[in-house]
This record gives structure tokens, C-alpha cells and sequence, in this order.
């Protein structure tokens, strides 16, 4: 019988926790949420010697245990619950070998919690490089612990951290120091108070704003002789108790480790005088950034054009071999076309993914929030709100859970209201069907056209959020002490198994979580589309054969003829119809009409919808391009996907509020309804005037 | 002095820091009085200002700075 024990991973942001993570679980991982909130949840499973399963979890990277985020508050809560099927038998403290003392606050906090503690010491290939030398044996006696020497980069000592894990019972839960010195007289009147309780974690539950868990909560609201201090004098508390962590690690390194600065090199330094330089820093960034897009639109092109050949034979070839009836037209018209329009995307959507993981663990993210907090500050942002306007590019639901490291409530509130209007990767599937049509082939400077257009509608996105924010500052009467610390970590060469890994789960989950969506949404609208009230639908054979009976048509003329007049009388036809009227100002068809409403439950549906929309009765093989390609503006004539009502839909697309989810987690994280609605309807209408306005100009 | 007040590539002491406009998380990773504080680096208009305290590296605005009292250090 194997038993599986409960492994915390913790650790300060930066020391290569999620490697170690990536070391110990490989592939066996999944992500999740947390219960009720959004913090996403990393958990795995590792086999370790002598038989012994361990379920890993990686906890988010917090500083301290003094939370200061959402994210911190997941690992305190974990930590502070002996009940939580979570609740690890063993935790392991992750740290950089470099920023050593820095890393070993947070781990005497958690020895104080009387939880067995390991100390994984990260990145120990850098110790010759750093001038770094460890004596271990000295370190372990003082910490009260086992230490684990480790590189994630060159994969070295990881069995002697699974071997440490699968002995946690020699671990000792002695504390390391003891923190009640800082107010003797206090801390003893809360032992008297509270005598079954862990001092330090009373003292936790003071100290923070967060809810713990309702147990804990009582037992403290129990006891009414109980006075706690003012909010001042606990913060004087908490500075003291630091600064005494802060002397005991001191003093423990003294001995435990000695640092040759003549052999070391830094190389951070010498990067960051050009890589944050007031002129090459911003420079710099602007080509990466151009890089990115171009890379983008050149790299994704071929698997792309495969993809939807491939998916358009495959329609074709379930038609023309499965027996013919209802199902069959469901199979090859609503779904394969439907999940043809997402799965066309994975390329693009792969690449950004890529590129933005590369930016996150290279460290060069953190240099671009110190370079643009000064500029984001005038629009009422933050330095940090570039990184959820950065990665809004890929998705808007992780860009809007990344701004809970904003420290003030006001500038990460406009943060989340305007990060819907970066170009997110499920704009780009309308986004490159409808470039494909509309903007011509051609060069300008080894730059195409098709992907400069692309560039725009970035750069549209980004200045309409920057814009939204400018003006959401000044509405916005809220008042809020605004903290700005972030760190500068080292720079590391991005690790190939942890971008791998990103990529893939990313991609996953937006195709999977895009899919059911599309999946669904397609299949409704092959129903609507094939089937309609009244005469005009059933007897469409009759009605048009008598009306073109004079005109001597073949049989495909009159059966295209047929199909068109089922289409326009079908349940999605007349629907189509009876919303035209608000949409032909913008150079739409009712078609275009049916996808841009399928949109708002998410945008990507737009391409998948036409797709069944137009595939529905066509008998030739045709990709979703040559389709769009061929429709007939109905009133003017000419094609319906001309420049004109291609600008306006972009256009559209650009500013429209069209994601369920996006709003539901704008709900979660604002913790009301008001500031999603606001969103929808603002977003909506401004997208519905731009829009009008361009085709009117343009046509 | 504090330390809004140094030059890219000058060094300074932590003399004394005001807890009530200091976050704690500035305190935890570092900034505490006795510790060696360098400028590395700053963005147009001397903000933010990218700071290396005690080997930590990292980025702070000028309203904070100015909340870290220090005295010049000559490394």
C-alpha cells in the first residue's frame, strides 16, 4: 500500500518554484482554481522512494506571511487550517541561492507555524559564479532543518529532495527564533487568553486583514477581555518583529555562508544600464515588441493554411462517406466547421503564449514595469498594470487576475476595467480572416502590410485602454494609498521545459474552454439554420422553382437558388433579418449580424459561426477564406467583405465588450456587478459608433 | 538626507525609515535601517527609482524615497 503525504511548495517569487515544481511532478500536473476565488491552483503528483506517493502543491510566491494580496492570502489561509485536505504533511521552502537571507524570513515564519519544514536552495549553479560558498552542516543545525542543494537548470539534486520529502517524519518543528520577545507583556496576555493555540498563528490572524477560515475567527471573537492594539502600534510590531527575523538570519549566515565579491560578476547590472536606460530601454522595448507581432503573423502562416484546408476535406469527406441524413450535415456543417474556426488559431495563439512566458521568465517584465510606471502613472495606472495590458494580448481573464499585485485599490480598479480592450488572442482569429480579406498583400520596409494592420489594431487596443484609463481617472473619486515596490530580479535564461509546459497548458485550456463554448454554440446554430416556420421554409422547392421557372437555370443554379431561400427562412434567417436594421449602417449583412451576437458569449465564435453559417447547405469543399471571399454585399452589390465594412468590423471588434467570462471574472475580482455592466454597455455602444462612423467615411 | 536625494551610482546607509508610509513588504524584502542602499538606476524624471538593498534589487517611487532617511556611504 502506498500512502500519499501532502507537499506545500512556498517560496518567494523568482527563486525558480515553479521549476523545482516542474522537476518533481513532470507532466502529472493540473491546474485549477482555489474554491470561490480565482488564484489559480498548480497541484501534482510525484513518485518518491520507498513507495511513498506525494501530492505537490504549488502555492503562489509570497515574501512573507504577512499577506498583502489575494495570492498571499492563499498560502497564509492553507497554512493556518490543520483541517484542509490541503494541509501539508511537509513544506518545502523554495530559495534562491543569491538572495539567500532575503528568502530565509519567509522560512521563519513558516518554522514558527511548527510545520516540518525542508529549505530547497535554489540555483546553485550560480554559487561559483556569484563568489557564493555554503556551509550547510552550520545552516542546518541553526535553521532546524534539512536543506536540499539544488539546480533546476542543470537538474541536480532532486533525488536528494524527494529522498528529504520521503523522510519528513525526522524533521524537526522546532521554531528558529522566538518572535514574542518583540512585546513580552502582549504576547503574554494572548498565550493567557488563548492557551490551545499556536502563538504565532494568533498573531497572524491579528495582524491581517483576511479572513481566515470561520473557526479560527470565533475562537478569537470568543474571548471579550481580549484587547488587541491599534493599527499603528501592530505595524511598529511587525517592523520589529522583521527587523528581528532579520538580525537571527543575520547572524546565521555569519557563519553559514560567505560571499567572495572580488569572483563575483553581475551581470544584471551591466544589462540594466542599457536594458532601463531612459532612451535604449524604451527603444529596445518598441522592437520587441514590433518583433513579436511580426513573428507572430510570418511563423503561424503555414500551419494555419494547413489547418484549414485540412478541416474543410474533412467536412468533405464525412459528406461524401457517411451515410447521408440529419446527423451527417450536423457532423460535417455545424461541428467540424464550428471547431474548424478554433482549432485554425492554435498556432497564433501557441506563439503569443510563447512569447509572453519568454518575457515573464526571462525577468525583462519587471524592467518594463520599472520603465513605464512613470508614463502609466499620468493615466492613472500603474507600472504594473503593463504586465495585465501585456498579457491581456493572450487572454483578458489571466491579465485581470494578474492585477492583484497592484498595491492601490483605485489604480487597480481602472487596470481591470480598461483590460478588455487589449487585442486578446480571441480577437485574432476576426481579427486575421478579416486582414486576410480586405487588406492587401505587399511590403513596406520587409514589413507586410497584413501584419502592420495587425500591429494597429494592438496598438488601437492598447491606446483605447490608456485613453479609458486617462478618463476613468479623473470620474473616479476614490481615495487609496498607492505602494509601488517590485523587484528586479536577475536575469535567466528562460527554462525550456517551464515555457514549454506554460505554452502547452495555456493553449489547452483556451482551446478546450473556446471549444466547448464554440462546440455548442455551432451545433444551436446549425439547428436554427437548418430548420424554419412556415411555408416559405418547407416548400422552399416549390416556391422557387415556380419563380424561376421561366428563366431555364441549371440544376446547381436552382439548388444554390433553393438553399439560399432556406437560409433567409430559416429560425437564424429571420432572426438575421430582424436585427439587419441596426447593423446595415455598418456595412453588415444579417449574417455578419448572427455571428456578431453569437460573439458576445465569446468573441472567437465569430469565425466558427460564419462558418456554419455560410457551409450549411454548400456542397463544395471550400476553407472559411474563400467563403467570406465570395459573399455578395445583397443591396450594393460587389463583395460584402469590401474595405469599408472590413474597417468597421475590425473596428468593432476592437472596442466591444463580447466575453461572458471576462465579465464574470470582473465580478469575482471587483466583488460587484455594477463595474461589468458598465463595461458591456460602455464598450458596446462606444465599438457600435466607431464603427458606424468608419464605414460611413470609408464607403 | 533621504534617499530621493542620491545620485545614479551613489551608495547610502539606512539610517531610519517612517513605518507609517513605509509598506511592510519594502521592510521584509530589506529596506531596514544599518543596511547598504545603492542607486542603480533611474527612469526619466528620477522615477521610479531602481534601487540594490543589501543585494535585493528593486524598484520604488520617488514618494516612498523620500520616507528612507539615509547618510552617504562611500562604498
Amino acid at each position: 500500500m502506498s500512502k500519499q503525504i501532502n507537499v506545500a511548495l512556498i517560496g518567494n517569487p523568482n527563486t525558480g518554484k515553479t521549476s523545482v515544481f516542474n522537476a518533481l511532478t513532470g507532466l502529472n500536473q493540473k491546474v485549477g482554481n482555489y474554491p470561490g476565488i480565482t488564484v489559480e491552483k498548480k497541484e501534482g503528483i510525484c513518485k518518491l522512494p520507498r513507495g511513498v506517493k506525494a501530492h505537490i502543491i504549488d502555492l503562489p510566491g509570497t515574501y512573507s506571511l504577512n499577506a498583502s494580496s489575494l495570492d498571499e492570502n492563499v498560502v497564509i489561509e492553507l497554512l493556518l487550517n490543520k483541517t484542509d485536505k490541503d494541509y501539508p504533511d511537509v513544506a518545502v521552502v523554495v530559495s534562491d541561492v543569491e538572495n539567500l537571507k532575503r528568502n530565509l524570513l519567509l522560512f521563519t515564519q513558516i518554522k514558527d507555524l511548527k510545520i516540518p519544514t525542508i529549505l530547497v536552495i535554489n540555483m546553485a549553479d550560480r554559487m561559483e559564479y556569484k563568489g557564493i560558498s555554503l556551509n550547510i552542516e552550520h545552516l542546518e543545525e541553526q535553521l532546524k532543518t534539512k536543506i536540499a542543494l539544488i539546480s533546476t537548470r542543470k537538474n541536480k539534486g532532486i533525488d536528494k529532495l524527494k529522498e528529504l520529502i520521503a523522510t519528513h517524519k525526522e524533521l524537526s518543528i522546532e521554531p528558529c527564533l522566538d518572535a514574542s520577545t518583540i512585546d513580552k507583556a502582549y504576547f503574554d496576555n494572548l498565550r493567557k487568553a488563548f492557551p490551545n493555540q499556536l502563538l504565532y498563528k494568533l498573531w497572524l490572524v491579528i495582524t491581517q486583514d483576511v479572513n481566515f477560515g470561520k473557526t479560527d475567527r470565533q475562537t478569537f471573537d470568543a474571548v471579550e477581555d481580549f484587547k488587541t492594539k491599534s493599527k499603528t502600534d501592530l505595524k511598529r510590531l511587525q517592523q520589529k518583529e522583521t527587523i528581528k527575523r532579520y538580525q537571527f538570519i543575520n547572524e546565521t549566515l555569519k557563519l553559514g555562508q560567505t560571499i567572495d565579491l572580488k569572483s563575483a560578476k553581475d551581470l544584471r547590472i551591466k544589462l540594466d544600464r542599457i536594458l532601463t536606460h531612459k532612451v535604449w530601454g524604451y527603444l529596445i522595448f518598441g522592437v520587441i515588441l514590433l518583433t513579436i507581432f511580426q513573428a507572430i503573423y510570418d511563423w503561424s502562416s503555414i500551419p494555419m493554411d494547413f489547418i484549414d484546408s485540412s478541416f474543410a476535406s474533412l467536412s468533405e469527406w464525412t459528406k461524401s462517406n457517411l451515410p447521408e441524413g440529419a446527423f451527417t450535415n450536423l457532423l460535417a456543417e455545424g461541428i467540424i466547421s464550428g471547431l474548424g474556426g478554433i482549432v485554425i488559431f492554435i498556432p497564433q495563439i501557441a506563439f503569443l503564449f510563447l512569447f509572453i512566458s519568454i518575457l515573464e521568465e526571462s525577468g525583462y517584465m519587471s524592467r518594463v514595469v520599472f520603465l513605464m510606471d512613470r508614463i502609466m502613472r499620468r493615466f492613472g495606472l500603474s507600472g504594473k498594470s503593463v504586465v495585465p495590458l501585456i498579457s491581456g494580448t493572450a487572454c483578458a481573464i489571466p491579465a485581470i487576475m494578474a492585477t492583484r499585485n497592484i498595491e492601490s485599490w483605485k489604480e487597480r480598479l481602472i487596470t481591470i476595467l480598461v483590460t478588455p480592450f487589449t487585442t486578446c488572442s480571441a480577437r485574432l482569429p476576426v481579427y486575421l480572416i478579416i486582414i486576410a480579406l480586405v487588406i492587401p498583400e505587399g511590403r513596406i520596409l520587409g514589413l507586410s502590410y497584413q501584419a502592420l494592420t495587425l500591429m494597429l489594431l494592438y496598438l488601437i487596443g492598447f491606446g483605447a485602454a490608456v485613453g479609458s484609463a486617462w478618463i476613468l481617472n479623473k470620474i473616479l473619486k476614490i481615495k487609496s494609498k498607492s505602494f509601488f515596490v517590485v523587484e528586479m530580479p536577475n536575469y535567466k535564461l528562460p527554462l525550456f521545459k517551464n515555457v514549454a509546459l506554460t505554452v502547452l497548458e495555456k493553449t489547452k485550456a483556451f482551446v478546450f474552454g473556446a471549444g466547448k463554448i464554440i462546440l455548442a454554440i455551432s451545433i444551436v446554430l446549425w439547428f436554427l439554420a437548418s430548420y424554419g416556420p412556415g411555408d416559405d421554409f418547407n416548400n422552399a422547392e416549390t416556391i422557387v422553382t415556380e419563380q424561376y421557372a421561366s428563366e431555364n437555370l441549371t440544376e446547381d443554379e436552382l439548388n444554390q437558388k433553393i438553399e439560399s431561400h432556406k437560409l433567409e427562412h430559416s429560425f437564424i434567417g429571420i432572426a438575421g433579418h430582424a436585427i439587419e436594421p441596426a447593423i446595415r449602417p455598418l456595412g453588415y449583412d444579417w449574417k455578419i449580424g448572427i455571428a456578431i451576437v453569437s460573439s458576445f458569449a465569446a468573441r472567437e465564435v465569430f469565425v466558427g459561426t460564419l462558418a456554419t453559417i455560410y457551409s450549411v447547405g454548400s456542397d463544395e469543399e471550400e476553407t472559411i477564406k474563400n467563403r467570406m471571399a465570395g459573399e455578395v454585399n445583397p443591396i450594393l452589390g460587389g463583395p460584402l467583405f469590401n474595405f469599408a465594412s472590413g474597417i468597421s468590423l475590425l473596428l468593432f471588434y476592437a472596442f466591444a465588450m463580447q466575453c461572458m467570462s471576462t465579465l464574470a471574472i470582473v465580478k469575482k475580482e471587483t466583488n460587484s456587478w455594477k463595474w461589468p455592466m458598465y463595461q458591456l454597455v460602455i464598450m458596446s455602444a462606444f465599438a457600435y459608433i466607431v464603427a458606424l462612423i468608419a464605414y460611413q467615411v470609408l464607403k | 538626507m533621504t534617499l530621493a536625494d542620491l545620485k545614479r551610482g551613489q551608495h547610502g546607509i539606512i539610517t531610519d525609515v517612517s513605518s507609517i508610509h513605509i509598506p511592510l513588504k519594502l521592510l521584509e524584502m530589506g529596506c531596514l535601517p544599518g543596511n547598504l542602499v545603492e542607486l542603480v538606476q533611474v527612469a526619466p524624471f528620477a522615477d521610479p527609482m531602481y534601487l540594490n538593498i543589501n543585494g535585493t534589487h528593486l524598484a520604488i517611487r520617488k514618494e516612498t524615497a523620500i520616507h528612507i532617511i539615509i547618510e552617504t556611504a562611500h562604498e
